[in-house]
């Protein structure tokens, strides 16, 4: 089996869930090779990529690369994709990851497939495209197959791997240097889990009228162990940070569970939240689009209605 | 400042999008075709840096014939003339196509900023402007919430998960922007009409000279191997809050094991 690189998305060190799902992806398409790009890989991370079947991973730790945005991990890519010729390559559907993807395709004259949420041991990718209705299945058809693959799509399972440290040394190029990190902007963050990988999200819209009507989105939120997303709408008016919001331009999340309260269901928030698993909400209008999505729906106030679920949720769990 | 600024004209965003049985690609005739939303943004930002710092803003769109409409609407908002790239051998073109053909187009032409939405709203990709930076050869500044230029230094804020991300380069760059960045102005009735004597530079694929082996669906670098609608989703539950909604939601959940 040949082998496929996954690159490892990375935050302080920390592999990132959306890694572990990648990984194990990977293992039905042929032999995992995580690759790490930039400072700080240390041995926990080593630890969770071998738990996940990682066989080897390249490391190119060179501190420059962190002072640059996308252009390094293609090129680090695309020396790797050179001198091993993996049967893939696999990367998170983040921003970052798409760019890398795109730029990796250019650079080995590969085909690239963004998006997929699932793909099988012949290539094929699965992505689930206008906003969900459509189920398209797709292949490279020249070069090395690179995919991004969406967060929550895969369930992570561990396998052992030998997660053998092979050394990437780094040279970038003038091209991959011309744009630089300055500073970084880190937003207040809470205790809760990450937006794009939490497996409950449970989020907000105009109908909770204020930035502290939002206590009672927090309150669910927190009881169900989830984290917290908003609407366009909410996040314009200055109630909810912009990092929260969900939908086309915001975040794509596919959690086991997403609860929509005083949202209407405009199409761009549909776009980054309809492939969620279980799908609950709570409008005052019976005719809003949002129920269309519904699994189960309450018309109602979500004042009244959402305080009262916490509420239930709280002493449930204690029972 | 000359500032290219690459427009898309999409179906529609509240149109039914699907794909054609004959070839798996987009039924571009099925929906009324609409300026790439995000490309609004991104036409606002040229103008405003123009506004600014005074040049002109070429409008860059490849599509069919009625993409055309779509320059016509960014000469409308200001933007001075365009450049519509249409042929037939286009149909089908994926990311890596339709990068290299915009790439071609853009190339030698002295622009100092390229600037793109951040995705189209039909592919979702968000691949092209990265992919145009890296054939081009020039500093890649994506996904902005803002652009500022002092000098031949161009600095933006990269949204990112977790905040931004300030980056900067020297001029010539590749920039896409989000939808926080602007709010895009509405074409006046002058801008309409005088958008009509703007000069429009309609290319062929020879006239771009192009490499027809590089384009179009045969030449595509991936493929659709066959689609299906989903299946619809059993319809679900909505039941009315009668000072028990909270709880009825808790039975469901409880039902569902997520309590
Ligand atoms: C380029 C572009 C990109 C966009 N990207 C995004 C995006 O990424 N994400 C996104 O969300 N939107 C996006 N939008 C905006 C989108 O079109 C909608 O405007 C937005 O999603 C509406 O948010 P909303 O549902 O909270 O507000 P509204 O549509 O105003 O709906 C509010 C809902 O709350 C209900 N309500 C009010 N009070 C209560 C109450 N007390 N209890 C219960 N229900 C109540 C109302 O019945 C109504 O259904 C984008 C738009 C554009 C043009
Ligand atoms: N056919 C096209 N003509 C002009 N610009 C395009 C075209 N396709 C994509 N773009 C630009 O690339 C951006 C990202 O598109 P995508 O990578 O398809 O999501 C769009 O917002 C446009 O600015």
């Amino acid at each position: 089996m040949g082998e496929v690189l996954v690159l490892v998305d990375h935050a302080d060190g920390v592999v990132r869930k959306v890694t572990t799902e990648l990984l194990t992806l990977a293992r039905v398409m042929g032999e995992p090779a995580a690759v790490w790009v930039g400072s700080g890989y240390n041995d926990a991370a080593s630890a969770s990529l071998a738990e996940f079947g990682a066989v080897k991973v390249y490391v190119a730790e060179d501190p420059t690369l962190d002072d640059f945005p996308v252009a390094p991990a293609a090129e680090v890519l695309a020396s790797i994709v050179a001198s091993a010729s993996p049967a893939a390559v696999v990367v998170a559907s983040s921003a970052d990851g798409k760019e890398v993807a795109g730029r990796l395709a250019v650079k080995t004259n590969s085909g690239v497939i963004t998006d997929a949420v699932d793909i099988d041991a012949s290539m094929i990718a699965t992505q689930s495209v206008f906003g969900g209705s459509t189920i398209v299945h797709s292949k490279v058809t020249s070069g090395t197959p690179i995919f991004t693959v969406r967060t929550n799509s895969v369930a992570p399972v561990p396998a052992p791997g030998a997660a053998t440290r092979v050394d990437v040394s780094v040279s970038l190029t003038a091209s991959a240097t011309k744009a630089r990190i300055t500073g970084r902007t880190v937003a207040a963050k809470g205790g809760r889990p990450e937006l794009a990988e939490a497996a409950v999200v449970v989020s907000g819209g105009r109908g909770v009228g204020s930035a502290e009507g939002f206590d009672v989105i927090e309150k669910l939120a927190d009881s169900l162990g989830g984290a917290v997303g908003a609407s366009r709408a909410a996040t314009d008016a200055g109630w909810y940070p912009h990092q929260f919001q969900v939908g086309q331009t915001g975040k794509t999340v596919s959690p086991q569970l997403y609860i929509a309260n005083g949202i209407s269901g405009a199409i761009q928030h549909r776009a980054g939240m309809q492939t969620s698993k279980t799908i609950v909400v709570v409008n005052k209008d019976p005719e809003a689009p949002i129920f269309e999505l519904a699994d189960f729906g309450v018309v109602g106030d979500l004042f009244a209605v959402v305080p009262q679920l916490t509420e239930q949720v709280e002493s449930r769990k204690g029972a | 400042m000359k500032i290219a600024v690459c427009v898309k004209q999409v179906p529609d965003t509240w149109a039914e999008k699907r794909l054609r049985a004959d070839d798996s690609t987009l039924d571009r005739e099925a929906a009324d075709g609409v300026m790439n939303e995000l490309d609004e943004y991104a036409v606002e930002e040229a103008l405003k840096l123009v506004e600014a710092h005074g040049g002109e803003v070429v409008v860059v769109s490849m599509g069919p014939d009625r993409a055309g409409e779509t320059v016509r609407k960014a000469l409308s908002m200001g933007a001075d003339s365009g450049i519509h790239l249409v042929d037939d051998s286009l149909h089908g073109s994926d990311a890596l196509a339709t990068s290299y053909a915009l790439a071609t187009v853009l190339a030698g032409r002295d622009f100092d900023l390229i600037i793109f939405g951040s995705e189209s709203t039909d592919a979702r990709m968000s691949v092209v402007p990265a992919m145009v930076a890296e054939r081009l050869d020039l500093a890649q500044l994506t996904f902005a919430q803002k652009v500022d230029v002092i000098g031949d230094t161009v600095t933006i804020e990269r949204l990112a998960d977790y905040g931004f991300d300030t980056v900067t380069a020297s001029l010539p760059a590749v920039i896409s922007v989000v939808e926080k960045i602007n709010e895009p102005r509405y074409p006046s009735f002058k801008g309409i009409m005088a958008a009509k004597k703007k000069p429009v530079e309609t290319l062929s694929v020879a006239d771009a000279g192009l490499d027809a082996s590089k384009i179009g669906a045969s030449a595509a670098w991936s493929g659709v191997a066959d689609f299906a609608a989903r299946p619809p989703k059993s319809a679900g539950v909505v039941v009315a809050d009668d000072g028990d909604g909270g709880l009825k939601i808790a039975d469901f959940l409880t039902n569902q094991k997520f309590i």
